[in-house]
């Protein structure tokens, strides 16, 4: 597992467009290749979108705070914690190995979320 | 500010009810004057048409701030410097100089050392004897409340709840942010219910009792996080006292709530509005915009007087713009 804390580092579209090319042009063998499989977490409106997300192992998961106000991606088994997310900090974290891990925010704690990472 | 009508060397006609119906009546905008007496809070007039009474003589007199965010640089309030030294303006311009300051949270707006060590010189220019912090979640955001105590460790225990005496009041600081579980409210947690537990034996319950606190001690909205998740064990512990004041900020806006003996009240930000519970149409707590002219006017700063012997405590809330 590898641990990451990023203020935008990177683009937020070049994850989506790389997808988006995969999808549509590229068989998924030469896509796992090219990179490795990655999918975004937007934290709005004191929530996690989607709240809930199921991913294969190996993927990497960034987390942007689209709010004012900051929060943070702090796991409940202490596996992942972001630092305190300021608007449009991202933070990411790569799901190695399979399981259920929740998460929330430690300055609002009813905001929660939870990343299943199962083979697929 | 006490309460004429409980005062016998005090005028026999009392203008405060009329005061009071005409406050009540448009109260937004302007400071008002609360008086707890037996932990019934009464509005005993507005002051826009002048400056408030002076407080009698032998009260102390102390002012409460919160919530100034320092960091915070966003669209809702881009200068949130400006607005705590206008504030400080405000302070040093009272008719009664304040015993000391009460500063109820979320200090800083990232917990950024810089942010701690601007705010600390800030508050430094508040000409009291003392200003009194306690920790906000935005003060606890990275380490705990390690990097605040770096700054604001109140009595250099390393702790950040404590209690002082003074003018015959029974003063406690507590941290209200942390202790959650995932998907609850924040709470004060076993080892701080212990400690209020001991520290409250050995008081006298007619003394009065100050408890500062970030969050609200009452559960004003759960969805938005607005209570404490086990501050019924607290209220059970501070229920015997005589007169008891709770002070918190984190909604920055006013509230008042009372529980028998124990009144509590919300402050105003020094940094932006939130919208009011639950607000239609929102959905989150997150900073509310408003027109340029209208935001001094929900930011502001609280004056607290207690005369010995009366168990009055009067309260005037004050905007930066009236």
């Amino acid at each position: 597992m590898t641990r990451a804390f990023a203020r935008n580092t990177t683009h937020p579209l070049r994850a989506g467009l790389a997808l988006v090319f995969c999808a549509a042009f590229v068989t998924p063998a030469i896509c796992a290749a090219a990179a490795p499989p990655a999918t975004t977490v937007d934290i709005k409106k004191f929530a996690y979108a989607p709240k809930e997300i199921t991913v294969a192992p190996g993927t990497k998961i960034t987390w942007t705070n689209r709010d004012e106000t900051p929060h943070t991606v702090t796991s409940t088994d202490k596996s992942f914690a972001s630092k305190g997310l300021d608007t449009d900090d991202k933070f990411e974290h790569t799901f190695a190995s399979e399981g259920n891990f929740s998460y929330a925010c430690t300055l609002h704690p009813f905001m929660t979320g939870i990343v299943h990472v199962r083979k697929q | 500010m006490s309460a004429n009508d409980h005062d016998p060397s005090g005028p026999r006609h009392n203008p405060a009810r009329r005061q009071a119906l005409s406050c009540l009546a448009a109260w937004t905008g302007s400071a008002v004057v609360w008086t707890v007496a037996g932990g019934v809070p009464r509005a005993l007039g507005a002051t826009g048409e002048g400056p408030p009474a002076a407080a009698a003589k032998n009260a102390l007199t102390f002012v409460q701030i919160s919530d100034t965010h320092i960091g915070f640089h966003k669209e809702a309030n881009p200068d949130v410097v400006g607005s705590l030294r206008r504030a400080i303006a405000d302070i040093h311009g009272l008719p009664q100089t304040p015993a000391f300051v009460v500063h109820t949270g979320d200090v800083s707006h990232l917990s950024k050392p810089e942010e701690f060590a601007q705010a600390r010189d800030l508050l430094k220019e508040i000409r009291v004897d003392r200003v009194h912090t306690i920790p906000g979640e935005h003060d606890t955001i990275d380490e705990g409340v390690t990097g605040y105590l770096k700054f604001f460790d109140h009595d250099g225990k390393g702790k950040s709840w404590y209690s002082f005496d003074q003018g015959g009041v029974h003063f406690i600081g507590l941290n209200n942010v942390l202790n959650f579980k995932m998907g609850t409210l924040a709470a004060l947690g076993d080892e701080q219910i212990g400690w209020l537990k001991g520290d409250l034996a050995s008081v006298s319950h007619s003394m009065p009792i100050v408890v500062l606190g970030h969050i609200p001690l009452w559960t004003v909205w759960e969805p938005w996080g607005w209570g404490t998740a086990d501050s019924a064990q607290a209220m059970a512990l501070l229920r015997p006292f005589g007169s008891v004041t709770v002070l918190n900020g984190h909604i920055h806006q006013v509230l008042q709530k009372v529980e028998g003996n124990i009144a509590l009240h919300t402050a105003r930000s020094l940094a932006y509005p939130l919208p009011t519970p639950g607000q239609a149409g929102i959905g989150e707590p997150g900073p509310v915009k408003v027109p340029a002219g209208e935001l001094g006017k929900l930011l502001g700063t609280r004056q607290l007087s207690i005369v010995p012997g009366h168990h009055d405590l009067a309260l005037i809330d004050k905007p930066l713009d009236a």
